[in-house]
């Protein structure tokens, strides 16, 4: 007890001197009396929840608060696991590096920007986690991230480094480069300009990578040998290449954005031709046609809930995709793609409901711990379990309903999201603008 | 047996074209029965019955007599509400909006007062049956772009024909001020805004001012020369012609206006011109609301899945503002401003809920409200006597995104409400 008071206390110090959130709780609080949705243990109707040191400590009732640590009421209110976003562009600087097709080795995870304000846009939708992603102007981007929305923490604080490392793929339209003009004296089209065209730009990228593996295979095994030959010589590091090979040799998965049936189809049989995991396709505004196959073979989907049909290959995206797929076996999450949508993607996974028939439980895991599983983060987040992060959002409202709004967000226990203090605070702001208008000043 | 083929023909085509089930039969009287009747103005009432007759409710209420040789039509367990008004979209002017073929609410170049979205509405859109089958029986299609856009339909949802569907033409004719951020935002509305430098109402008030007194004086000239035989008429001049609609007061200007700044300039120019106007947009409305109220001008809300044009109003500031707009007694619509995305009108509504607007005014926001600001209030908006059967079953509240639309009636014609969704769904469903 002692020692988690000081804890709470060093915490606090830490938080002032690196200008911590005001509303910090030193990774401590008690949330009592809310309707708990565990997301994977049913819904305690009414409960509290007890978080030390960034951790849940105790689901349960009539729980006491430690001394000193801060209580949130959340009566007739809604308690859930901070809301996962599986596919993002958000806190980076640059998102394509569409000079070239091939661009393993542009890593998004370099370039955190921890300043970018669509971090409070999704504090404020209950949003605490997020995977942001390399764009989709190449048929291979480069690697994606995962962020925790500690909004005020430094970029690296950021970082989750416990998620499965991802690749971005991208197939289709925006890889064809379908809506850019070609304009005289800019740059020229870029191969390819077709679906065969990326098939083929793939294939050919980690055929030379699984070389590029077999290479360094060959030269560590030899020189590892008793003997090894007097001449031998590493082969040539090449960071893109080592990256595919880091693919290959099972250490990266793949996500990948494709909207029609046909190339992810064909995707599927690549991964298989060269032995790398496609862990999700990204929109796949078609993955209804073929949700045996995705299903069959354990790949998931990150889509929209019926943001469609603008553009050609996005005109078959029915809203049913997301709830088919669910109920066919895919692991489906609900993704914003949007510095906005982030902020509605409870919403967004409602209508899952209507289309597809979820329940308000399945709904619910869309944004939640099916993304957390897309990531390999299930195990730390995702649901309100006993021993995991405190990554938690208090709703007025069931998150499945069109009236929800999130009020507070906690990430490691710490509150970085609350609506009341914010209204207060804009409340004493405006006070403070008509006192100084009253004092004469200017 | 030969007119049994020929329904079922007609069937047939209807789902494909994803128009309505036949024609509603003259003199055929539906009732509804059992369901909880939320009829907007008025007491809702439980297990009541709603009669149809001739394309409008005979009757309404608890204690109704049902007609001799009537459908029946069981609705225990719904809620019976109006169909919705979507009061800003492109129904039928897009399609896909990324591809330019199938795109046509923007004309290029700055004054457009000639052009009218009916005569371009894509009747068969496949935005339309999926907008119907999620309760919406009737928006408001404009045109956009420059200064003035061009002339606005309301339409019904239903119909083989583009002037079948119309309800009111022209509704409205279309003048447009800068976004607070320059334009409305794009894709995913995924911007954010920090100045305010792109709005300013003013120069274009200018130049609006001259084209009126134009149109006014060719308007004059016009009246001389038809007097006067030896006075010459003047030359036919397209965009006077289509501007005095609005200047004699036929038609409304809907404008839209985003910046409190702009909003108060331009509400000085409604004066000095006299016009009927609606707002759209008016996302800094909050600010000038009583302002709004005092010029009593109705404010239809645009979508709400955008971010705040300006930062530093905060983060809430558009899902605020219908429920500020509302508390300082101007009259609020919601809309979709959309196409692919116009089923989604009762979720703007809800959201502005969620943020304190009374959910029975949100409902009214999407029903009366908007009959009331088009000038269609006495035929449709509400469940009366005497109003078109627009009529939606509910298995539960509407502005709920869980909630399933179990059957649509259009001027008390049963819609179909099978969709490009469904389609697409019920062909892979049998692999």
């Amino acid at each position: 007890m002692k020692k988690m008071l000081k804890t709470i206390g060093l915490g606090v110090l830490l938080g002032a001197l690196a200008a911590w959130p005001v509303f910090a709780s030193g990774g401590s609080l008690l949330i009592k009396n809310g309707t708990i949705l565990t997301v994977t243990k049913g819904v305690i109707a009414k409960g509290d929840l007890l978080v030390v040191d960034g951790l849940i400590k105790q689901i349960g009732e009539n729980l006491q608060a430690p001394a000193g640590v801060r209580v949130i009421d959340a009566a007739g209110k809604f308690v859930l696991p901070g809301i996962i976003d599986s596919h993002t562009h958000i806190a980076i600087a640059g998102t394509n590096e569409g000079s070239e097709a091939i661009t393993p080795e542009a890593d998004v995870g370099a370039v955190v920007n921890a300043d970018d304000t669509a971090i409070l846009t999704a504090l404020s939708g209950g949003v605490t986690m997020v995977h942001t992603m390399h764009g989709s102007a190449n048929p291979i981007g480069g690697p994606n991230v995962v962020l925790k929305m500690k909004w005020g923490r430094p970029s690296e604080e950021l970082i989750v480094h416990d998620a499965l490392r991802t690749l971005k793929f991208a197939l289709g339209e925006n890889v064809k480069q379908s809506s850019r003009t070609i304009l005289p004296g800019g740059p020229p089209p870029r191969y390819p300009q077709t679906r065969m065209g990326t098939n083929a730009i793939i294939r050919r990228e980690l055929a030379r990578a699984k070389d590029y593996m077999e290479e360094w295979d060959r030269y560590t095994k030899l020189k590892a040998s008793k003997t090894p030959p007097p001449t031998l010589l590493p082969p040539r590091k090449d960071l893109r290449l080592e990256t595919l090979a880091d693919l290959l040799r099972g250490k990266m998965v793949a996500r990948c954005h494709d909207y029609q049936a046909t190339e992810a189809l064909e995707f599927i049989g690549l991964a298989k031709e060269f032995g790398f995991k496609v862990q999700a396709f990204e929109h796949a505004w078609e993955a209804y046609k073929i949700a045996d196959e995705l299903a069959r073979q354990k790949i998931g989907i990150s889509v929209f809930a019926d943001s469609w049909a603008y553009k050609m290959e996005a005109a078959e995206g029915i809203a049913y995709d997301a709830g088919y797929c669910a109920k066919k076996g895919v692991l489906v999450s609900i993704n914003s793609d949007s510095g906005e949508r982030i902020r509605r993607l409870f919403n967004e996974a409602s209508k899952t409901m209507k289309y597809g028939g979820l329940t308000e439980d399945e709904a619910l895991r869309l944004v939640t711990i099916n993304p957390a599983i897309q990531l390999g983060v299930e195990k730390i987040v995702g649901s309100l379990e006993v021993g995991k992060q405190a990554d938690i959002a208090v709703f007025n409202e069931h998150p499945m309903s069109a009236y929800a709004r999130c009020d507070i967000t906690i990430v490691d226990g710490d509150v970085y999201f609350d609506r009341a203090q914010y209204l207060k605070d804009k409340e004493d702001a405006a006070k403070k603008a008509q006192d100084a208008k009253k004092g004469g000043r200017p | 047996m030969i007119k049994r083929t020929a329904l079922s023909a007609l069937l047939i085509l209807g789902i494909a074209a994803g128009s309505s089930f036949g024609q509603a039969t003259p003199g055929k009287v539906i009732v509804l029965q059992g369901a909880r009747i939320i009829p907007v103005v008025g007491e809702e009432v439980d297990g009541g019955t709603i009669v149809i007759k001739d394309g409008k409710i005979a009757a309404i209420g608890k204690s109704v007599t049902i007609p001799a040789g009537a459908d029946l039509v069981d609705a225990r367990g719904l809620r019976a509400y109006p169909g919705m008004i979507d009061s800003y979209s492109f129904l039928g002017l897009q399609e896909i909006t990324g591809v330019n073929e199938t795109v046509d609410n923007r004309e290029m170049g700055r004054i457009n007062p000639q052009v009218w979205a009916i005569e371009a509405l894509r009747y068969d859109s496949m935005h339309i049956p999926i907008s119907r089958s999620n309760g919406i029986t009737a928006a408001l299609v404009a045109p956009t772009g420059g200064l003035i856009s061009g002339r606005s339909v309301l339409i019904k949802l239903d119909g083989w024909t583009n002037r079948e569907m119309v309800i009111k033409n022209p509704a409205a004719l279309q003048i447009e001020f800068p976004g607070i951020r320059g334009g409305r935002g794009g894709f995913g509305g995924g911007q954010r805004g920090g100045g305010v430098g792109a709005a300013d109402a003013s120069r274009l008030i200018t130049e609006l001012k001259e084209l009126f007194a134009e149109a006014r004086a060719y308007e004059k000239r016009k009246v001389f020369a038809q007097k006067n035989l030896m006075l010459a008429r003047p030359a036919f001049d397209e965009t006077s012609e289509n501007l005095l609609p609005i200047l004699k007061g036929e038609v409304p200007a809907m404008i839209s206006v985003h910046a409190d700044r702009d909003i108060r300039t331009v509400l000085q120019f409604i004066k000095d011109e006299n016009l009927k106007a609606i707002f759209f947009g008016a996302e800094q409305g909050w600010k000038v609301a009583s302002e709004i109220k005092a010029a009593n001008i109705p404010v239809i809300i645009g979508s709400l899945y955008d971010m705040p044009p300006v930062w530093d109003d905060g983060y809430d500031q558009l899902f605020m503002n219908p429920v500020l707009l509302h508390r300082a007694g101007v009259k609020i619509a919601f809309s979709s401003a959309s196409a692919t995305a116009a089923k989604d009108l009762p979720y703007h509504a809800a959201k502005a809920a969620a943020f304190g607007l009374d959910r029975k005014d949100a409902l009214k926001a999407v029903t009366i409200y908007p009959a009331e600001i088009f000038g269609v209030s006495p035929t449709m908006g509400s469940l009366e006597i005497g109003k078109a059967a627009n009529i939606v079953l509910a298995d539960n509240d509407i502005l709920e995104t869980r909630t399933n639309i179990k059957k649509v009636y259009i001027d008390g014609k049963e819609c179909d409400l099978s969709n490009r969704y469904t389609e697409l769904l019920d062909k892979f469903k049998k692999r």
